[in-house]
């Protein structure tokens, strides 16, 4: 008999559990995991800018957003970007993708931006939308903060080749003891303005610890591109936690070598290199 | 019938013969000597130091040496062979070691005075209680038993020179016809020692406690259970061999046993254990003023099993059936301090939280074939399941082996047989044997372990097959009431022989050393290993006895391979008369002219020492008073052995005292 009322309790419990749930279907919050950096707003729309942490950082920034009238997310728009550094006599933009809607989502869209150079007192960077909505054009811009960074993720060069070159550091953004995916961005810069990717270059690794007598990991696979993202990829391995150099060398499409030195007994350190330390 | 159940002892072990010996003379006699608490087996007081380490006793056989890294802890070889070869178990128990660098072996967390025995069987007689080539180490704990004595104790304490070592211990029994108890308390400290000629071993400190109790309850004549802790911790432990020391090592011990004599008249006792052991190793540089980068070392290994076995006679057979499992844990890990403050700890796994699951069955029979004759023979089948447990550690070795599971199964057979020929003078015997064994988990899943002897990092390799052993062993002996001689060989043929090689691809992590190895498998490699003994009494009590060794070990490329003893011989000269006893020694090795610079070792060379030892008992009433006092290395020799970790200095002249007093 006890056993029924339990039973019967049990059953109710479950009954009120379940219609609670049917009862408040929740808008899908496709921002839960993103923080949102920053507002971009003109008299129509606002555009809300997420990443991961909250904040643009020197180097990658992959960079989602959102476009509201009201309430209403729009999912239709045509959008283009353009960030623009500001310095005191001239202005440039930086490597940036195009703008994709997020694929399985309903109100995101997705892109990337590579910060070469930081901003600060006199110098700052600005990024405008562009965008379309039923054929209406509108547009919205706003300075943003990119503040400098303590480990170093993007490396600026003129390689030999007399090309300025930015190689950029993608993953592992959450580095681990493992072999982990490598993802790097290598672009040219063909004018102040356009940097695009650059193709069937390779870009050499040599992780070394230099608190560790330059120790370094076996089994790392240089970076060559993927036809796919255009992005450079390859594996890193980190045999232990702490502070990593990865030096580099930038190798063109006849394995020539345009930019970094190999690391020897006697050259601790290659000329271009990423920073890690988790 | 009586015969024939020491002939069927005689005939299980490899070292049946040398069991014997072993048995009237040396290790079994040796270690429960120790006691000192008036147990019948001690008629004669015939150790030099009843205070020594459990070490100095175990290296009177000759089948067992040592490996030694400092004053403390050192690792055994059964037949030239390390501790991955060889299984060393406390009462039957499994017990993994924590410590990366083979810093605190099986044999360490006992202390001398609360073990009765050492039984040391050498090949595949020694797979009761797991898979093995070299053989096993079985160290039996004293326990007084069900005897109605009532309480007994003793007190004893030692001194030594040539490290100020103090020594201080109390025992303490009970025993009814239904219960009894024993416990037993050691402490130990010792500051640096001195090595011949003068000349502080830096770093060679230690301090030890022991506490070991172990207690029965008898409910009837046919059953009772058995408890028994060992709680044991050093602290301070100086390796001078190595870059670091010891902070803690620290072991709890502990298991329930049930034992049963049956009814039936052909099975002779039935006993099941159940066991736990938890060692915490934690390794650190702390004290040393001059290193590249400072780092903590801590492990930790954990296991849990139990055995059940039965023995039996029947007709003329004489049987053992046994079953055993375990479960280890083992889990390292390495934390280096960067000089730059501001920068993270470099962390790694360095024994992945390594899972060892062993399941085995063993069974063995001898079979008494004619009146001198005897046959015996042995098999054991064992499942060993390795796990990697931790996510971190499993991806450490994938930078290694991409394609490597977590897991990995394996069965390992390990069989052997024998003949023995025994009549009233001589005893021959011959005998064959097949085993196998697994990589141990610093072979199969090390990570940059750093051997300070080659001045290597070690990478474990998870892909190796099982390591297989053939096995040849012959001995022959006479004895008569005075003069007794014995000759012993073995012969091991081990294929995939486990060794780890130089990989110049690799860098090395630990700053400043020659590279890195990882282990693989030789097609083979040959070992062969050779004692003899002889004792002569004369003149109404006089004894002189000699002991030389000799072992040799090749790869498949005739190269030598690391730690083998070359030609070491001891001679003895005993006088006894009635309570007092005198025993002087000399101990001498050839220089080392097969010795493997590859694994970084040099020519040690030849070396003698001369040991003396004096003692007296004396008996007041029901009480007894031993004084032991002598001098090792009398000349003050500075001489270091082929087993000297890194060519450190043994210790030079050591005077030492033990008392102990027993009522």
């Amino acid at each position: 008999m006890k056993l029924l009322k339990y039973f019967s309790l049990l059953a109710i419990a479950l009954f009120f559990s379940c219609s609670s749930d049917d009862d408040n279907i929740l808008p899908i919050n496709e921002t839960e995991d993103l923080i949102l950096v920053k507002n971009f707003e003109n008299n129509q729309h606002t555009i809300s800018v997420y990443n991961q942490t909250g904040m643009f950082e020197l180097g990658y920034n992959k960079i989602y957003f959102q476009i509201k009238e009201g309430d209403t997310f729009i999912d239709n728009a045509q959008v283009s970007w353009k960030p623009m550094m500001h310095m005191m006599n001239m202005s440039h933009s930086c490597p940036y993708s195009s703008i994709t809607r997020k694929p399985n989502t309903e109100t995101l869209y997705e892109g990337y931006i590579v910060f070469q150079m930081p901003g600060n007192e006199t110098e700052h960077w600005e990024l405008t939308f562009d965008y379309t909505i039923n054929g209406e054009e509108f547009t919205v811009s706003e300075t943003i903060t990119v503040p400098p960074s303590d480990k170093k993720r993007v490396n600026v060069f003129m390689g030999s080749d007399d090309v300025r070159y930015i190689v950029v550091l993608i993953e592992p953004s959450d580095p681990k003891v493992a072999l982990n995916d490598m993802t790097a961005g290598v672009f040219k810069m063909d004018n102040m303005m356009h940097f695009p990717v650059v193709d069937n270059y390779t870009l050499k690794i040599d992780p070394r610890m230099p608190g560790m007598g330059n120790h370094s990991s076996p089994n790392n696979q240089h970076l060559t591109q993927s036809n796919s993202d255009q992005l450079y990829h390859g594996k890193l391995s980190l045999t232990m936690t702490g502070y990593w150099k990865i030096n580099l060398q930038l190798l063109n499409a006849q394995d020539e070598v345009l930019k970094g030195e190999e690391v020897t007994e006697t050259n601790e350190s290659s000329s271009i290199y990423f920073e890690i330390e988790f | 019938m009586k015969k024939i159940q020491i002939l069927g002892i005689l005939l299980l072990s490899i070292n049946v013969l040398n069991a014997q010996e072993v048995a009237q003379d040396s290790i079994v006699h040796k270690l429960s000597e120790v006691v000192l608490v008036g147990n019948a087996t001690n008629k004669h007081h015939n150790e030099n130091k009843s205070l020594a380490t459990i070490e100095d006793y175990l290296s009177a056989s000759p089948s067992v040496d040592f490996i030694k890294r400092g004053a403390y802890a050192w690792e055994p070889m059964v037949q030239g062979m390390a501790t991955e070869r060889s299984v060393v178990t406390i009462d039957g128990m499994r017990i993994y070691g924590a410590c990366t660098d083979k810093m605190d072996p099986i044999t360490s967390y006992v202390e001398i005075s609360n073990l009765s025995k050492a039984t040391i069987n050498i090949g595949q007689q020694g797979a009761e209680n797991g898979a093995t080539i070299a053989g096993g180490i079985d160290l039996e704990r004293r326990k007084t038993g069900f005897r109605n004595n009532g309480w007994k104790g003793s007190v004893q304490t030692g001194l030594e020179s040539v490290n100020e070592q103090k020594i201080a211990g109390a025992a303490l029994q009970y025993s009814s016809n239904t219960f009894f108890s024993d416990v037993d308390v050691m402490y130990r400290n010792a500051e640096n020692y001195s090595a011949g000629g003068g000349g502080e071993v830096l770093y060679s400190q230690f301090t030890k406690y022991n506490l070991s109790a172990i207690t029965g309850y008898k409910w009837n004549d046919r059953q009772w259970l058995e408890a028994s802790v060992i709680y044991d911790e050093a602290r301070d432990v100086g390796y001078p061999a190595l870059p670091m020391d010891v902070l803690l090592a620290q072991a709890f011990i502990g298991s329930m046993e049930y034992f049963a004599l049956p009814e039936s008249e052909k099975l002779t006792q039935w006993k099941t254990k159940l066991y736990y052991n938890t060692i915490t190793h934690i390794m650190d540089d702390t004290q040393r003023p001059d290193v590249p980068i400072r780092m903590d070392m801590p492990g930790w290994s954990k296991t849990i099993g139990m055995y059940s076995k039965l023995n039996g006679t029947h007709n003329k057979h004489r049987w053992n059936l046994s079953v055993n499992t375990h479960y280890n844990n083992s889990l390292a890990e390495m934390t280096m301090f960067p000089e730059n403050p501001d920068e993270n700890e470099m962390f790694m796994l360095t024994w992945p939280d390594v899972g060892t699951l062993y399941a085995g069955v063993f069974a063995e029979d001898s079979f008494k074939l004619s009146e001198k004759f005897t046959v015996g023979f042995t098999v054991g089948l064992g499942v060993h399941h390795n796990s990697i447990n931790d996510i971190f550690g499993l991806q450490s070795l994938q930078i290694f082996y991409p394609e490597m599971d977590d897991s990995k199964t394996r069965f390992l057979l390990n069989t052997g047989g024998r003949v023995v020929f025994q009549n009233n003078f001589w005893t021959h015997s011959i005998g064959l044997g097949y085993g196998e064994r697994a990589p141990s988990v610093s072979e199969g899943y090390g990570f940059y372990l750093f051997n300070s002897f080659d001045a290597f990092d070690y990478i474990g390799n998870p892909e190796m097959m099982n390591e297989k052993s053939l096995e040849f062993n012959a001995s022959t002996g006479f004895h008569n009431k005075a003069f007794s001689v014995k000759f012993n060989t073995a012969f091991y043929h081990i294929s995939d022989y486990i060794i780890g090689k130089p990989d110049p691809d690799l860098s090395p992590m630990n700053i400043g050393i020659n590279g890195v190895k990882v282990y693989e498998q030789l097609p083979y490699a040959q070992l062969w290993s050779n004692d003899i003994s002889v004792s002569y009494e004369f003149l109404n009590g006089f004894t002189a006895k000699a002991k030389a060794i000799y072992r040799l070990g090749r790869d498949h490329n005739n190269e030598n391979l690391p730690l083998i003893q070359p030609l070491t011989v001891e001679t003895v000269l005993r006088y006894r008369k009635n309570l007092f006893y005198a025993e002087a020694l000399v101990e001498t090795a050839t220089k080392q002219y097969d010795f493997s610079p590859e694994f970084g070792e040099n020519q040690t060379p030849a070396y003698t020492i001369f040991n003396l030892a004096l003692s007296q008992t004396f008996y007041i009433n029901q009480q007894k008073m031993v004084l032991k006092a002598g001098a090792e290395n009398l000349l003050d020799e500075n001489y270091s052995t082929y087993a000297d970790w890194n060519n450190i200095p043994r210790p030079g002249r050591n005077v030492y005292a033990n008392v102990v007093y027993a009522f």
